[in-house]
């Protein structure tokens, strides 16, 4: 891959709108997927995650707004190109894993065989099941299988996890670390903040319908937070004691937003303050939201 | 090619597999025929069903005619006397009065004409063999009468037809677009025509099986009167299927709603199965409904496999109901592909 390829990226999107009657759903979004990336949409439930990926899947509409895939507005061939894995999908009744994956794999001109396919999702346990019988994990396997039967360049992955355990989640996450070994591109929504920072380069975070912030997780924690937080008891902090990073004062702590750990606890241990009963504590993407918005993910 | 043949193929073992469906569909219509062939195994019930060609004599005429206004006699108006006469035959209908020559027929082997024929002639009794008055002629026609099972095994597979495509279609495109197996196609090259037409292939298909085990099946114990060309019944079978799944497929192309699908769905049926002649003769019903039972496809369907089964029809007598059905098909398929959405 040249330099120019490898420069422009897999998707853009450019100021998308999608409305439903008065609930302006996608409000004015634009953002831009690194080829290899794994990009995370984050947002509450009725931010607008799931229209805006379907508007950009070429499932709907949009009311105005471009779409580019390599540099180029998505034309009919885009859907070969692609592989979705919806947050709800039915598929047709009576029919085996292994038969539901021949069905998608003819829809496609270049699919890639079902052996390999079985493998990079692990479903050859239950390959000759009924697609009704399957567990949760199962599904989601089988459903991420569909996704990839046709080899595609960019991955839709709508909130895949929500219902799973945590074992589930974990097997779930490797399956989708070895989609990014192979170069794909991932786009995921997500409920899990957990989730987003194990596997996500880069996101953005929605709400109402727009983008409230954009970037690389660790960047975005370390502008709103600093490297991590250091909780000092009150009682162990002197009257009139100053700090060279931000302070906050709450529930009997003082909680200082450090961009330096080791530089701030030098400065602690300067200041005479006893350092029995601290602790330090990285915010994650959570914190960042109920920062961002003032109201928790759910 | 490759996608219709896999959406085909998926769709057949969704239907093949579930045997509950699978069983209702094959059982009920075969318990149907079995239980009217035992309930009227010969003519058509107890009422008595009287053809008249020309006008009945006015006000004054002999007091004999007084037979014309006896209670539970239905008259049944012809145009032609050639009509009537092969229903007679068949003991469709009990007998026939000619009022342009004076005349009266009955089939000698029928018991309601012997009835209705004492009846025209109340002075008379069977063991003297009076006749009736000279007002009419006699004449009589002969003929093995038409079992009920007979008559009524078009409508029965009219039914099947009716439901398999309305319900293997249309309902089934409607709980696709609901629990969202639609979206997932949407999502991936597989075009609407494409998803459409194997759903219609797969339905003829299936309810052409159906029909066929169901009448083969049945006819092994019942013998069913056969008197045309197989390939013409086929060709009229077909045409239905069609039709009927075209009309699936109209109402299903925007609903999203098993509920509101159901309602329409019994809005369609309901009327088709009381109005289209599938249980009982439209001749001699109230002009009204007559003109309502043209609107129905399985009225011209009912009507051209009576014709080819028990009169021996060929294609020229059938052909306009042939023709109405294939009209009919072509507008309901051009509505559908214009309706259709995904979602």
């Amino acid at each position: 891959m040249d330099e120019t390829t490898s420069a422009l990226p897999i998707l853009e999107v450019r100021d998308l709108h999608k409305s439903y009657g008065k609930v302006k759903a996608v409000d004015g979004i634009s953002f831009a997927v690194r080829e290899g990336s794994c990009f995370g949409i984050l947002g509450p439930n009725g931010a607008g995650k799931t229209t805006a990926i379907e508007v950009i899947e070429t499932i709907h509409d949009p009311d105005s707004g471009t779409v580019l895939y390599r540099g180029q507005a998505v034309a009919h061939s885009f859907k070969e190109n692609i592989g979705i894995q919806f947050q709800d999908t039915s598929l047709q009744e009576f029919l085996t894993v292994r038969e539901t994956l021949e069905l998608f794999s003819k829809l496609y001109p270049r699919p890639r065989p079902i052996v390999e396919i079985i493998a990079a999702c692990s479903l050859e346990e239950f390959i000759d099941r009924d697609n009704r019988k399957l567990s949760g994990g199962q599904r989601q396997r089988m459903l991420l299988g569909i996704a990839l039967v046709n080899d595609p360049d960019l991955l839709f992955l709508d909130e895949p996890t929500t219902g799973l355990d945590p074992h589930a989640r974990r097997n779930f996450w490797r399956l989708v670390e070895g989609i990014k070994a192979q170069g794909k591109t991932v786009i995921l929504t997500t409920h899990y903040m957990d989730e987003a920072e194990y596997l996500c380069d880069d996101i953005i975070v929605m709400d109402h319908g727009r983008i409230i912030e954009s970037g690389r997780p660790r960047e975005l924690l370390l502008k709103h937070f600093g490297e991590a937080v250091i909780r000092v008891p009150e009682a162990a902090v002197p009257a009139g004691a100053s700090f060279s990073c931000p302070a906050e004062s709450a529930d009997g702590f003082v909680s200082l937003n450090c961009a330096d750990t080791d530089a701030t606890l030098r400065e602690l241990v300067a200041s005479g303050i006893d350092l029995r009963g601290i602790s330090v504590e990285r915010r994650n993407l959570d914190d960042l939201f109920l920062k961002l918005t003032g109201s928790g993910l759910d | 090619m490759q996608k219709f043949w896999a959406v085909f193929v998926a769709r057949n073992l969704e239907f093949f597999r579930d045997r509950s469906t699978l069983i209702f569909n094959l059982v009920f219509p075969i318990v149907l025929i079995f239980g009217f062939a035992f309930a009227f195994p010969a003519g058509g019930g107890t009422s008595f069903k009287i053809g008249v060609v020309g006008s009945p004599p006015a006000a004054g005429a002999p007091a004999d005619l007084a037979f014309l206004h006896y209670k539970h006699l239905q008259f049944v108006p012809y145009a032609e006397i050639a009509v009537p006469l092969d229903r007679l035959a068949h003991q469709q209908i009990d007998m026939v009065i000619d009022f342009s020559k004076a005349e009266y027929y009955v089939n000698e082997t029928s018991s309601n004409g012997y009835i209705l024929e004492r009846m025209l002639s109340p002075g008379g009794s069977a063991a003297s063999g009076a006749q009736a008055p000279a007002v009419f002629a006699k004449q009589t026609v002969s003929g093995a009468p038409i079992r009920y099972v007979d008559w009524f095994i078009p409508g029965i597979i009219g039914i099947n037809i009716l439901f398999g495509s309305l319900s293997g279609v249309g309902f089934v495109i409607v709980r696709y677009r609901r629990n969202g197996v639609l979206k997932r196609f949407k999502a991936t090259p597989l075009s609407a025509f494409e998803f459409v037409s194997a759903q219609v292939l797969s339905r003829f298909f299936i309810v052409a099986f159906v029909s066929v085990v169901i009448f083969m099946g049945t006819d092994l114990f019942l013998h069913f009167r056969m008197a045309g060309s197989w390939a013409l019944l086929a060709l009229v079978n077909a045409l239905a299927v069609l039709c009927m799944i075209s009309i699936g497929l109209v109402f299903s192309s925007r609903i999203k709603s098993e509920e509101v699908a159901g309602g329409i769905m019994n809005l369609i049926t309901w009327p088709m199965m009381i109005l289209s002649g599938v249980f009982f003769s439209l001749e001699g019903t109230p002009r009204a409904m007559q003109i309502a039972s043209r609107i129905f496809p399985i009225t011209y369907y009912i009507e051209a496999s009576r014709s080819i089964m028990l009169d021996g029809a060929g294609f020229a007598a059938v052909a306009g109901d042939l023709g109405i059905l294939a009209l009919m098909t072509v507008l309901f398929l051009g509505a559908a592909a214009a309706l259709f959405k995904w979602e």
